[in-house]
């Protein structure tokens, strides 16, 4: 009876920080190296349907972080009561609990952007970027390490959706965070534009009539290109990553 | 695990996510439906934004209970059928009419609602349109003064056009402030607003706005909206001229 007391201080003794460079290399490995979009190629066509604006994009990847933070903390939780045979419709089940989750909270707080959204939040349940965070990592490791996986994958995505939306954003409409409080817009037609296009300045020439939004910007179309760039150049750089094949 | 076990765990998970929803949807039911009706009446008082500045209550900086307080002194809702009658039914408010509900009925069967708001001591009429834009639906609200014949303000909204160009429709002020002035009627002749492309005529500059560049199939939407939007709301418009000579102006 001793010993077995002895052992136990032991393991106590033992045990990992609760945030040691395991974690870290959780939470930061998505955001670049291992980032859920550039690299693994997953979640891209809500990646291309909510990033025309910075302000929804921000409000999509706080519920991606939700939802998958969430979820793999619950199937983690869960992982070893969970019946092999149907594991995923479980993990599928947990997945749609949390987004339905997500989309009541934002109808009944911010209604405007429940709106703008529509059916993208409710797209997360399909985002492959949640189930196989599930598949790959929670149905396997403790619920901790498996929530901060949840959490710095759902953020690797948000990063490169709010990347995405501010230079469409800019390039498309002209300005950043249309449709919040902090809407500042840069440049355009009419005074309300920090830089007023139509005016003519102090020596009677309008310097930047000739600018004109970019229509391809607001197209889905623009996010490609620009996702595609990220990976071209995050390839580029890090040679790690370069396909020798 | 034997099967038994299985179907234990896919029942009691399912009983758990059948309780854990419905008990969201229940509690956060009314904040949402609270949400949706500033929501809505919000996009109604866009359309008398003009006059609601004139009388120093400008429609962006109304709080919440503003909008509501506004709605229930300022504003009389109707219904009222394609014949251009008054629906006297019980419950039954201009604001729980969903257009797009009516306009999978008959148009004969089609009940339209109808606003009449006061601001200083001005009525203005405000009838709801809607229509379809490239991609999804359209609709919006219309403001007219109390001639019934001139737009005093407009205010759209879409469900899914493209951000930058047929979204303009809702975020561009200065092109929905074409519409104020604007006349539905040439003399005795119905005609609406035209959005034309490339810029109204100047000859039937009472009639037409400019379109939009990169935007055409949503402002032609836009156009067939207003005009076949309004001519639901003619009957009515016929009806309450002739009450309202007789009994207003005489």
């Amino acid at each position: 009876m001793a010993t077995a007391t002895e052992t136990k201080e032991i393991r106590i003794e033992e045990k990992d920080p609760w945030f040691g460079s395991k974690e870290r290399e959780l939470m930061v490995d998505p955001l670049l190296d291992n980032n859920p979009i550039t690299i693994q190629v997953l979640g891209v066509c809500s990646a291309l349907a909510v990033t025309s604006l910075v302000y929804p994009s921000i409000v999509m990847a706080v519920a991606v972080v939700f939802v998958c933070g969430m979820a793999n903390l619950t199937t983690s939780l869960l992982r070893k009561s969970i019946p092999k045979a149907v594991r995923l419709i479980v993990q599928l089940v947990i997945i749609a609990t949390l987004v339905t989750l997500v989309n009541e909270a934002l109808k009944a707080l911010n209604y405007p952007v429940y709106k703008q959204l529509s059916v993208y939040i409710g797209l997360i349940i399909t985002n492959c970027i949640v189930m196989g965070r599930l598949e790959a990592f929670a149905m396997a490791n403790r619920p901790w390490r498996s929530f901060v996986d949840g959490i710095g994958n759902g953020l690797g995505y948000g990063l490169i959706l709010i990347v995405v939306g501010f230079i469409r954003e800019v390039f498309g409409k002209g300005s950043v965070f249309a449709g919040s409080g902090l809407e500042f817009k840069i440049i355009g037609a009419g005074s309300t534009y920090a830089i007023d296009t139509t005016t003519p300045d102090q020596w009677g020439s309008t310097f930047f009539g000739w600018y004109a939004n970019n229509g391809l910007m607001v197209m889905s179309v623009a996010a490609m290109f620009i996702i595609a760039v990220l990976i071209w150049v995050q390839r580029a750089r890090n040679p790690k990553l370069v396909d020798v094949s | 695990m034997s099967t038994q076990k299985v179907i234990l765990f896919v029942v009691a998970m399912t009983v758990v996510v059948a309780l854990l929803l419905a008990g969201s949807a229940v509690g956060l039911a009314p904040i949402a439906e609270k949400n949706a009706d500033i929501f809505n009446k919000r996009q109604l008082l866009l359309a008398i934004a003009n006059p609601l500045e004139a009388a120093g209550q400008p429609a962006a900086a109304l709080t919440d209970e503003e909008v509501l307080a506004f709605f229930d002194e300022n504003v009389e809702q109707s219904v009222v059928n394609s014949q251009g009658e008054l629906v006297n039914q019980e419950g039954l408010l201009a604001v729980n009419v969903d257009l797009a509900k009516e306009r999978k009925k008959p148009e004969a069967e089609r009940n339209y609602p109808v606003y009449k708001a006061n601001v200083d001591n001005s009525n203005y009429y405000i009838f709801s349109v809607r229509g379809n834009g490239l991609w999804d639906a359209i609709w919006g609200n219309v403001a007219l003064e109390q001639d019934l014949n001139t737009i005093a303000g407009v205010s759209f909204d879409h469900a899914g056009e493209t951000p930058g160009l047929g979204a303009e429709i809702k975020d561009n002020a200065t092109w929905r402030a074409q519409f104020v002035g604007k006349k539905i009627y040439e003399g005795e002749k119905y005609v609406s607003v035209y959005v034309r492309k490339g810029g109204a005529l100047q000859s039937r500059a009472e009639h037409e706005v400019d379109g939009l560049s990169g935007a055409t199939i949503t402002a032609d939407g836009v156009t067939k909206m207003m005009y076949e939007g309004l001519q639901a709301y003619e009957p009515f418009m016929e009806e309450s001229a002739t009450t309202s000579t007789s009994m207003n102006f005489k």
